[in-house]
Protein backbone atom coordinates (compact mmCIF):
# COMPACT_ATOMS: atom_id res chain seq x y z
CA UNK A 1 0.00 0.00 0.00
CA UNK A 2 1.34 3.50 -0.78
CA UNK A 3 0.85 6.28 1.91
CA UNK A 4 1.53 9.73 1.87
CA UNK A 5 3.27 11.63 5.44
CA UNK A 6 1.98 14.98 5.45
CA UNK A 7 5.00 16.58 7.53
CA UNK A 8 3.57 19.68 9.72
CA UNK A 9 6.37 21.50 12.10
CA UNK A 10 5.16 23.35 14.97
CA UNK A 11 5.89 26.97 14.46
CA UNK A 12 9.39 28.16 15.77
CA UNK A 13 10.83 24.28 16.54
CA UNK A 14 14.24 25.15 14.42
CA UNK A 15 14.41 28.63 15.75
CA UNK A 16 16.12 27.52 19.04
CA UNK A 17 18.15 24.85 17.10
CA UNK A 18 21.89 25.74 16.62
CA UNK A 19 22.96 25.69 13.42
CA UNK A 20 25.01 21.96 13.57
CA UNK A 21 21.44 21.01 15.17
CA UNK A 22 19.63 21.95 11.99
CA UNK A 23 22.22 20.54 9.96
CA UNK A 24 21.72 17.44 11.96
CA UNK A 25 18.14 17.02 11.25
CA UNK A 26 17.97 17.92 7.74
CA UNK A 27 20.68 14.70 7.22
CA UNK A 28 18.02 13.04 8.87
CA UNK A 29 15.30 13.80 6.79
CA UNK A 30 17.59 12.92 3.64
CA UNK A 31 18.96 9.87 5.04
CA UNK A 32 14.80 8.31 5.55
CA UNK A 33 14.52 9.36 1.93
CA UNK A 34 17.01 6.81 1.07
CA UNK A 35 15.12 4.19 2.84
CA UNK A 36 14.26 1.42 0.92
CA UNK A 37 10.44 1.54 1.40
CA UNK A 38 10.67 5.73 0.55
CA UNK A 39 9.63 6.12 -3.23
CA UNK A 40 9.27 9.88 -3.05
CA UNK A 41 9.90 13.06 -0.74
CA UNK A 42 10.70 16.40 -0.34
CA UNK A 43 11.16 19.40 1.96
CA UNK A 44 9.75 22.77 1.14
CA UNK A 45 11.33 26.20 1.57
CA UNK A 46 10.09 28.09 4.31
CA UNK A 47 6.14 29.23 4.25
CA UNK A 48 6.91 33.27 3.32
CA UNK A 49 8.31 31.62 0.30
CA UNK A 50 4.63 30.10 -1.10
CA UNK A 51 2.42 31.62 -3.04
CA UNK A 52 -1.13 30.79 -3.58
CA UNK A 53 -2.72 30.11 -6.87
CA UNK A 54 -7.16 30.21 -7.18
CA UNK A 55 -9.09 30.89 -9.91
CA UNK A 56 -11.49 33.88 -8.82
CA UNK A 57 -14.52 33.98 -11.60
CA UNK A 58 -12.26 32.74 -14.37
CA UNK A 59 -9.23 34.52 -13.95
CA UNK A 60 -6.38 33.56 -12.07
CA UNK A 61 -5.65 34.86 -8.54
CA UNK A 62 -2.17 35.03 -7.08
CA UNK A 63 -1.03 35.78 -3.60
CA UNK A 64 1.60 35.89 -1.41
CA UNK A 65 2.19 32.80 1.36
CA UNK A 66 0.82 29.77 2.31
CA UNK A 67 -2.86 29.04 1.35
CA UNK A 68 -3.62 27.41 5.08
CA UNK A 69 -4.05 30.16 7.71
CA UNK A 70 -2.82 27.72 10.43
CA UNK A 71 -0.38 27.53 13.11
CA UNK A 72 1.80 24.53 12.13
CA UNK A 73 3.58 24.86 8.72
CA UNK A 74 3.38 22.33 6.16
CA UNK A 75 7.26 21.45 6.05
CA UNK A 76 7.67 18.63 3.58
CA UNK A 77 6.31 15.32 2.48
CA UNK A 78 7.29 11.11 1.97
CA UNK A 79 5.65 8.82 -0.33
CA UNK A 80 6.14 5.52 0.95
CA UNK A 81 5.46 1.64 0.13
CA UNK A 82 4.36 -0.33 3.41
CA UNK A 83 2.18 -3.31 4.05
CA UNK A 84 0.01 -1.14 6.99
CA UNK A 85 -0.83 1.68 8.89
CA UNK A 86 1.46 -0.10 11.39
CA UNK A 87 4.69 -0.03 9.07
CA UNK A 88 3.97 3.88 8.15
CA UNK A 89 3.20 5.14 11.96
CA UNK A 90 6.71 3.65 12.70
CA UNK A 91 8.43 5.67 10.37
CA UNK A 92 6.13 8.83 11.32
CA UNK A 93 7.44 8.58 14.76
CA UNK A 94 10.86 8.59 13.68
CA UNK A 95 10.97 12.05 11.75
CA UNK A 96 12.23 14.88 13.52
CA UNK A 97 8.93 16.86 13.02
CA UNK A 98 7.14 14.58 15.88
CA UNK A 99 9.83 14.85 18.28
CA UNK A 100 10.29 19.04 17.60
CA UNK A 101 5.93 19.34 18.86
CA UNK A 102 5.32 19.26 14.78
CA UNK A 103 2.23 16.47 13.60
CA UNK A 104 2.29 13.99 10.64
CA UNK A 105 -0.67 13.22 8.75
CA UNK A 106 -0.93 9.91 7.24
CA UNK A 107 -3.07 9.43 4.27
CA UNK A 108 -3.72 6.39 1.96
CA UNK A 109 -3.05 7.22 -1.71
CA UNK A 110 -5.49 6.30 -4.48
CA UNK A 111 -4.40 3.58 -6.08
CA UNK A 112 -4.18 4.64 -10.48
CA UNK A 113 -7.34 3.80 -11.91
CA UNK A 114 -6.16 0.77 -14.41
CA UNK B 1 -15.41 -18.17 14.08
CA UNK B 2 -15.64 -14.75 12.98
CA UNK B 3 -12.57 -13.85 14.03
CA UNK B 4 -10.37 -16.95 11.86
CA UNK B 5 -12.97 -15.48 8.86
CA UNK B 6 -11.84 -12.10 9.21
CA UNK B 7 -7.96 -13.34 9.44
CA UNK B 8 -9.15 -15.85 6.48
CA UNK B 9 -11.06 -13.23 4.18
CA UNK B 10 -8.98 -9.67 5.37
CA UNK B 11 -12.53 -8.18 5.42
CA UNK B 12 -15.29 -7.64 8.23
CA UNK B 13 -18.49 -7.45 5.70
CA UNK B 14 -17.31 -10.39 3.28
CA UNK B 15 -16.80 -12.51 7.03
CA UNK B 16 -20.08 -11.49 8.37
CA UNK B 17 -22.10 -11.88 5.72
CA UNK B 18 -20.39 -15.64 5.20
CA UNK B 19 -20.83 -16.34 8.75
CA UNK B 20 -24.59 -15.23 8.16
CA UNK B 21 -24.97 -17.61 5.38
CA UNK B 22 -23.47 -20.15 6.88
CA UNK B 23 -25.87 -20.26 9.77
CA UNK B 24 -28.51 -20.03 7.61
CA UNK B 25 -27.64 -23.03 5.77
CA UNK B 26 -27.70 -24.92 9.08
CA UNK B 27 -30.75 -24.07 10.00
CA UNK B 28 -32.00 -25.31 7.03
CA UNK B 29 -30.10 -28.79 6.91
CA UNK B 30 -29.34 -29.91 9.89
CA UNK B 31 -32.59 -30.74 11.29
CA UNK B 32 -33.61 -32.58 7.35
CA UNK B 33 -29.88 -34.01 7.80
CA UNK B 34 -29.06 -34.11 10.76
CA UNK B 35 -26.21 -32.19 12.70
CA UNK B 36 -22.81 -32.79 12.23
CA UNK B 37 -20.06 -34.37 13.72
CA UNK B 38 -18.01 -31.44 14.02
CA UNK B 39 -20.73 -28.31 13.91
CA UNK B 40 -17.97 -25.76 14.21
CA UNK B 41 -15.51 -27.33 11.39
CA UNK B 42 -19.07 -27.51 8.61
CA UNK B 43 -19.51 -23.79 10.09
CA UNK B 44 -16.03 -22.57 9.08
CA UNK B 45 -16.00 -24.35 5.76
CA UNK B 46 -19.38 -23.80 4.45
CA UNK B 47 -18.78 -19.86 5.50
CA UNK B 48 -15.35 -20.20 3.61
CA UNK B 49 -16.98 -21.96 0.57
CA UNK B 50 -19.68 -19.57 0.41
CA UNK B 51 -17.01 -16.24 0.39
CA UNK B 52 -15.04 -17.73 -2.16
CA UNK B 53 -17.94 -18.89 -4.35
CA UNK B 54 -18.91 -15.12 -3.54
CA UNK B 55 -15.32 -13.81 -4.55
CA UNK B 56 -15.27 -15.31 -7.76
CA UNK B 57 -18.26 -13.44 -9.13
CA UNK B 58 -17.41 -10.18 -7.46
CA UNK B 59 -13.40 -10.15 -9.27
CA UNK B 60 -12.35 -6.84 -7.94
CA UNK B 61 -11.97 -7.87 -4.48
CA UNK B 62 -9.77 -10.84 -6.14
CA UNK B 63 -6.46 -8.49 -4.98
CA UNK B 64 -7.89 -8.10 -1.53
CA UNK B 65 -7.95 -11.19 -0.63
CA UNK B 66 -5.02 -14.46 0.29
CA UNK B 67 -8.27 -16.67 -0.83
CA UNK B 68 -7.67 -17.76 -4.04
CA UNK B 69 -4.03 -19.38 -3.28
CA UNK B 70 -6.07 -21.42 -0.80
CA UNK B 71 -7.23 -24.93 -2.61
CA UNK B 72 -10.60 -25.51 -1.37
CA UNK B 73 -11.19 -26.89 1.74
CA UNK B 74 -12.28 -30.64 2.70
CA UNK B 75 -14.78 -30.62 5.60
CA UNK B 76 -13.30 -33.28 7.81
CA UNK B 77 -9.59 -31.06 7.79
CA UNK B 78 -11.14 -29.00 9.94
CA UNK B 79 -11.66 -30.30 13.33
CA UNK B 80 -12.38 -28.01 16.53
CA UNK B 81 -8.51 -27.57 17.50
CA UNK B 82 -7.53 -26.51 14.23
CA UNK B 83 -9.65 -23.24 13.68
CA UNK B 84 -6.88 -21.08 14.76
CA UNK B 85 -8.30 -18.45 17.72
CA UNK B 86 -8.01 -15.03 15.92
CA UNK B 87 -9.47 -13.01 18.34
CA UNK B 88 -6.50 -11.60 19.84
CA UNK B 89 -5.58 -10.11 16.46
CA UNK B 90 -9.26 -8.75 15.80
CA UNK B 91 -9.77 -7.22 19.50
CA UNK B 92 -6.30 -5.20 18.39
CA UNK B 93 -7.75 -4.40 14.60
CA UNK B 94 -10.76 -3.28 16.81
CA UNK B 95 -9.33 -1.13 18.76
CA UNK B 96 -6.37 0.62 16.61
CA UNK B 97 -5.74 4.10 17.38
CA UNK B 98 -6.23 4.83 14.07
CA UNK B 99 -9.78 4.69 14.93
CA UNK B 100 -11.73 6.97 17.04
CA UNK B 101 -12.09 5.71 20.22
CA UNK B 102 -16.39 6.06 19.94
CA UNK B 103 -16.12 4.01 16.82
CA UNK B 104 -13.45 1.46 18.54
CA UNK B 105 -15.98 0.81 21.56
CA UNK B 106 -18.51 -0.30 18.67
CA UNK B 107 -16.80 -2.28 16.72
CA UNK B 108 -15.89 -4.33 20.02
CA UNK B 109 -19.11 -4.79 20.72
CA UNK B 110 -20.04 -5.97 17.43
CA UNK B 111 -17.28 -8.33 16.48
CA UNK B 112 -15.80 -9.72 19.53
CA UNK B 113 -18.96 -9.00 21.61
CA UNK B 114 -21.38 -10.25 19.18
CA UNK B 115 -24.29 -7.69 19.93
CA UNK B 116 -26.56 -6.11 16.79
CA UNK B 117 -26.60 -2.58 15.57
CA UNK B 118 -29.54 -1.68 17.40
CA UNK B 119 -28.41 -2.94 20.41
CA UNK B 120 -25.09 -0.79 20.60
CA UNK B 121 -26.90 2.26 19.49
CA UNK B 122 -29.17 1.96 22.33
CA UNK B 123 -26.48 1.45 24.92
CA UNK B 124 -25.06 4.56 23.58
CA UNK B 125 -27.95 6.58 23.51
CA UNK B 126 -27.52 7.38 19.36
CA UNK B 127 -29.70 6.09 16.45
CA UNK B 128 -29.53 2.36 15.04
CA UNK B 129 -28.85 4.52 11.38
CA UNK B 130 -25.89 6.47 12.75
CA UNK B 131 -24.38 3.50 14.37
CA UNK B 132 -24.57 1.56 10.95
CA UNK B 133 -22.82 4.61 9.76
CA UNK B 134 -20.36 4.54 12.14
CA UNK B 135 -19.68 0.85 11.51
CA UNK B 136 -19.54 1.12 7.61
CA UNK B 137 -17.00 4.37 7.80
CA UNK B 138 -14.95 1.95 10.59
CA UNK B 139 -14.75 -0.92 8.04
CA UNK B 140 -14.39 1.67 5.33
CA UNK B 141 -11.52 2.91 7.23
CA UNK B 142 -9.39 -0.25 8.08
CA UNK B 143 -9.94 -1.58 4.24
CA UNK B 144 -8.53 1.76 2.60
CA UNK B 145 -6.08 2.79 5.39
CA UNK B 146 -4.76 -0.57 5.58
CA UNK B 147 -5.77 -1.38 9.59
CA UNK B 148 -3.61 -4.53 9.88
CA UNK B 149 -5.24 -7.50 11.26
CA UNK B 150 -2.38 -8.72 13.96
CA UNK B 151 -1.07 -8.57 17.28
CA UNK B 152 0.72 -5.36 17.22
CA UNK B 153 4.81 -5.90 17.24
CA UNK B 154 6.27 -6.25 20.79
CA UNK B 155 7.65 -2.53 20.85
CA UNK B 156 4.14 -0.62 20.43
CA UNK B 157 2.72 -3.70 22.42
CA UNK B 158 1.96 -2.28 25.90
CA UNK B 159 0.61 1.57 24.42
CA UNK B 160 -1.85 -0.74 22.44
CA UNK B 161 -3.12 -3.15 25.00
CA UNK B 162 -3.69 -0.51 27.34
CA UNK B 163 -5.65 1.03 24.40
CA UNK B 164 -7.92 -2.20 24.42
CA UNK B 165 -8.36 -2.17 27.93
CA UNK B 166 -9.68 1.32 28.27
CA UNK B 167 -12.25 0.14 25.77
CA UNK B 168 -13.58 -2.04 27.71
CA UNK B 169 -13.31 0.12 31.05
CA UNK B 170 -15.21 2.21 28.92
CA UNK B 171 -17.75 0.02 28.31
CA UNK B 172 -18.07 -1.25 31.37
CA UNK B 173 -18.70 2.48 32.79
CA UNK B 174 -20.34 4.13 30.29
CA UNK B 175 -22.99 2.37 28.47
CA UNK B 176 -26.86 3.20 29.44
CA UNK B 177 -27.56 -0.60 29.38
CA UNK B 178 -30.72 -0.50 27.69
CA UNK B 179 -31.81 -4.20 27.04
CA UNK B 180 -28.28 -4.86 27.54
CA UNK B 181 -26.05 -5.50 30.38
CA UNK B 182 -23.03 -3.44 29.58
CA UNK B 183 -20.94 -4.01 32.22
CA UNK B 184 -21.76 -7.69 31.88
CA UNK B 185 -20.35 -7.90 28.32
CA UNK B 186 -17.41 -5.75 29.19
CA UNK B 187 -16.74 -8.40 32.03
CA UNK B 188 -17.03 -11.19 29.17
CA UNK B 189 -14.79 -9.61 26.93
CA UNK B 190 -12.37 -9.21 30.50
CA UNK B 191 -12.35 -12.84 30.62
CA UNK B 192 -11.79 -13.59 26.75
CA UNK B 193 -8.86 -11.07 27.19
CA UNK B 194 -7.30 -12.88 29.94
CA UNK B 195 -7.65 -15.95 28.75
CA UNK B 196 -6.10 -15.24 25.24
CA UNK B 197 -3.20 -13.02 26.94
CA UNK B 198 -2.75 -15.06 30.16
CA UNK B 199 0.30 -13.61 30.75
CA UNK B 200 -0.26 -10.20 30.78
CA UNK B 201 -1.21 -8.87 34.50
CA UNK B 202 -3.06 -5.80 33.43
CA UNK B 203 -5.74 -7.81 31.59
CA UNK B 204 -6.44 -9.81 34.73
CA UNK B 205 -6.19 -6.37 36.70
CA UNK B 206 -8.74 -4.97 34.85
CA UNK B 207 -11.43 -8.18 35.21
CA UNK B 208 -10.82 -7.89 38.79
CA UNK B 209 -11.27 -4.30 38.74
CA UNK B 210 -14.44 -4.91 36.76
CA UNK B 211 -15.56 -8.10 38.87
CA UNK B 212 -15.14 -6.17 42.20
CA UNK B 213 -17.07 -3.07 41.26
CA UNK B 214 -20.11 -5.32 39.30
CA UNK B 215 -20.19 -7.32 42.58
CA UNK B 216 -21.39 -4.25 44.79
CA UNK B 217 -24.01 -2.91 42.33
CA UNK B 218 -26.95 -3.98 44.17
CA UNK B 219 -25.71 -3.02 47.44
CA UNK B 220 -24.98 0.69 46.30
CA UNK B 221 -28.45 2.00 46.60
CA UNK B 222 -31.36 1.50 49.00
CA UNK B 223 -34.42 3.24 48.43
CA UNK B 224 -32.88 5.79 45.40
CA UNK B 225 -30.37 7.07 48.40
CA UNK B 226 -26.20 6.87 47.97
CA UNK B 227 -24.74 4.44 50.34
CA UNK B 228 -21.21 4.31 50.88
CA UNK B 229 -18.93 1.25 51.22
CA UNK B 230 -18.86 0.97 54.84
CA UNK B 231 -22.48 1.37 55.24
CA UNK B 232 -23.50 -1.18 52.32
CA UNK B 233 -25.37 -4.81 52.78
CA UNK B 234 -22.08 -7.08 52.13
CA UNK B 235 -25.06 -9.78 52.11
CA UNK B 236 -26.14 -8.30 49.03
CA UNK B 237 -22.30 -8.09 47.06
CA UNK B 238 -21.92 -11.22 44.77
CA UNK B 239 -19.35 -13.35 46.41
CA UNK B 240 -18.86 -15.12 43.52
CA UNK B 241 -18.11 -12.23 41.78
CA UNK B 242 -15.64 -11.40 44.21
CA UNK B 243 -13.73 -14.29 44.49
CA UNK B 244 -13.45 -14.50 40.68
CA UNK B 245 -12.11 -11.24 41.31
CA UNK B 246 -9.55 -12.16 44.31
CA UNK B 247 -7.81 -15.03 42.35
CA UNK B 248 -7.54 -12.74 38.72
CA UNK B 249 -5.92 -10.45 41.19
CA UNK B 250 -3.83 -13.15 42.69
CA UNK B 251 -2.62 -14.30 39.56
CA UNK B 252 -1.96 -10.69 38.42
CA UNK B 253 0.51 -10.07 41.88
CA UNK B 254 1.85 -13.67 40.83
CA UNK B 255 3.07 -12.19 37.52
CA UNK B 256 4.80 -9.34 39.55
CA UNK B 257 1.90 -7.14 37.54
CA UNK B 258 2.20 -3.47 39.11
CA UNK B 259 0.71 -1.62 36.26
CA UNK B 260 -2.34 0.83 36.44
CA UNK B 261 -5.40 -1.86 36.34
CA UNK B 262 -3.67 -4.34 38.81
CA UNK B 263 -2.80 -1.31 41.48
CA UNK B 264 -6.88 -0.22 41.21
CA UNK B 265 -8.51 -3.87 41.27
CA UNK B 266 -5.82 -4.18 44.72
CA UNK B 267 -7.29 -0.93 45.51
CA UNK B 268 -11.07 -2.54 45.12
CA UNK B 269 -10.72 -5.77 46.64
CA UNK B 270 -8.79 -4.26 49.72
CA UNK B 271 -11.70 -2.20 50.66
CA UNK B 272 -14.19 -4.98 49.95
CA UNK B 273 -12.55 -6.85 53.04
CA UNK B 274 -13.86 -5.91 56.82
CA UNK B 275 -11.91 -4.09 58.40
CA UNK B 276 -10.07 -2.10 55.68
CA UNK B 277 -6.17 -1.99 55.91
CA UNK B 278 -6.24 2.09 54.66
CA UNK B 279 -2.26 2.42 54.87
CA UNK B 280 -2.08 -0.36 52.48
CA UNK B 281 -4.96 1.30 50.84
CA UNK B 282 -2.89 4.86 50.62
CA UNK B 283 0.46 3.33 49.86
CA UNK B 284 -1.39 1.62 46.58
CA UNK B 285 -3.07 4.87 45.70
CA UNK B 286 0.31 6.42 46.19
CA UNK B 287 1.91 3.96 43.78
CA UNK B 288 -0.66 4.57 41.17
CA UNK B 289 -0.38 8.29 41.33
CA UNK B 290 3.87 7.76 40.40
CA UNK B 291 2.24 6.12 37.38
CA UNK B 292 -0.17 8.01 36.26
CA UNK B 293 0.40 11.44 37.55
CA UNK B 294 -3.63 11.74 38.44
CA UNK B 295 -4.70 14.66 40.63
CA UNK B 296 -7.87 12.40 40.98
CA UNK B 297 -5.52 9.31 42.31
CA UNK B 298 -4.31 12.08 44.67
CA UNK B 299 -7.60 12.42 45.97
CA UNK B 300 -8.45 9.29 46.74
CA UNK B 301 -5.06 8.60 48.53
CA UNK B 302 -6.26 11.65 50.86
CA UNK B 303 -9.61 9.75 51.85
CA UNK B 304 -7.11 6.98 52.91
CA UNK B 305 -5.28 8.62 54.72
CA UNK B 306 -8.00 9.71 56.35
CA UNK B 307 -9.72 6.81 57.19
CA UNK B 308 -6.45 5.43 58.45
CA UNK B 309 -6.66 8.37 60.92
CA UNK B 310 -5.31 11.30 59.81
CA UNK B 311 -7.47 13.92 58.60
CA UNK B 312 -5.16 16.75 58.69
CA UNK B 313 -2.79 15.39 56.67
CA UNK B 314 -5.05 14.50 54.32
CA UNK B 315 -6.75 18.03 54.06
CA UNK B 316 -3.58 18.99 53.19
CA UNK B 317 -3.11 17.08 50.45
CA UNK B 318 -6.51 17.92 49.12
CA UNK B 319 -5.90 21.63 49.64
CA UNK B 320 -2.59 21.43 46.68
CA UNK B 321 -5.11 19.25 44.39
CA UNK B 322 -5.54 21.29 40.98
CA UNK B 323 -9.10 20.22 41.15
CA UNK B 324 -11.49 23.33 41.27
CA UNK B 325 -14.56 22.56 39.18
CA UNK B 326 -14.40 18.94 40.50
CA UNK B 327 -17.43 17.85 42.61
CA UNK B 328 -15.72 15.56 44.49
CA UNK B 329 -12.66 17.75 45.97
CA UNK B 330 -15.25 19.69 47.34
CA UNK B 331 -16.99 16.97 48.95
CA UNK B 332 -14.14 15.58 49.90
CA UNK B 333 -12.84 18.90 51.66
CA UNK B 334 -16.47 19.64 53.15
CA UNK B 335 -16.00 15.58 54.63
CA UNK B 336 -12.49 16.32 56.02
CA UNK B 337 -13.40 19.66 57.21
CA UNK B 338 -16.10 18.49 59.13
CA UNK B 339 -14.15 15.56 61.20
CA UNK B 340 -11.73 18.42 61.79
CA UNK B 341 -14.45 20.65 63.90
CA UNK B 342 -14.12 23.70 61.10
CA UNK B 343 -18.28 23.58 61.10
CA UNK B 344 -18.17 26.92 58.91
CA UNK B 345 -15.94 25.83 56.31
CA UNK B 346 -16.91 22.49 55.90
CA UNK B 347 -20.53 23.89 55.56
CA UNK B 348 -19.37 26.62 52.56
CA UNK B 349 -17.53 23.18 50.95
CA UNK B 350 -20.98 21.52 50.92
CA UNK B 351 -22.47 23.96 49.21
CA UNK B 352 -19.58 24.99 46.59
CA UNK B 353 -19.75 20.87 46.05
CA UNK B 354 -23.36 21.20 45.38
CA UNK B 355 -23.21 23.79 43.01
CA UNK B 356 -21.02 21.28 40.56
CA UNK B 357 -23.55 18.37 41.42
CA UNK B 358 -25.84 17.34 38.72
CA UNK B 359 -27.03 13.42 39.98
CA UNK B 360 -30.05 13.74 42.16
CA UNK B 361 -29.13 10.58 44.76
CA UNK B 362 -25.40 12.62 45.43
CA UNK B 363 -27.07 15.94 45.77
CA UNK B 364 -29.60 14.82 48.38
CA UNK B 365 -26.70 13.18 50.15
CA UNK B 366 -25.01 16.85 50.38
CA UNK B 367 -27.53 18.20 50.89
CA UNK B 368 -28.39 15.89 54.40
CA UNK B 369 -25.07 16.89 55.52
CA UNK B 370 -25.74 20.36 54.79
CA UNK B 371 -28.93 20.13 56.99
CA UNK B 372 -27.04 18.37 59.57
CA UNK B 373 -24.46 20.78 60.32
CA UNK B 374 -26.43 24.11 60.25
CA UNK B 375 -26.92 25.71 63.60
Amino acid sequence: MQYALLIYDKPGAYDSLSDEERKAVSDEYWAIREEPCVLGGAGLQPAHTATTVRLDDGSTLVTDGPFADTKEVFGGYYLLEADDIDAAIAIAARLPAARLGGSIEIRPVLERPS
Amino acid sequence: MLASLVGFLGDFDLAEEAAQEAFTVAAERWPRDGTPDNPAGWLVTTARNRAIDRIRRERTLAAKTRLLEVPETVEHEIDETTIPDERLELVFTCCHPALATETQVALTLRALGGLSTEEIAGAFLVTPETMKRRLSRAKAKIKTAGIPFAVPPDAVLPERLAAVLAVVYLIFNEGYGGRVDLAAEAIRLGRVLSALMPDEPEALGLLALMLCHDARRAARFHDDELVLLEDQDRSLWDAGQLAEGRAAIDRALALRGRGPYVLQAAIASLQAQDPVDWPQVAALYEELGALTRSPVVDLNRAVAVAQAGAPDAALQIVDRLPLDEYQYLHSTRAELLRRLGRTEDARAAYRRALELTRAEPERRFLERWLEELSP
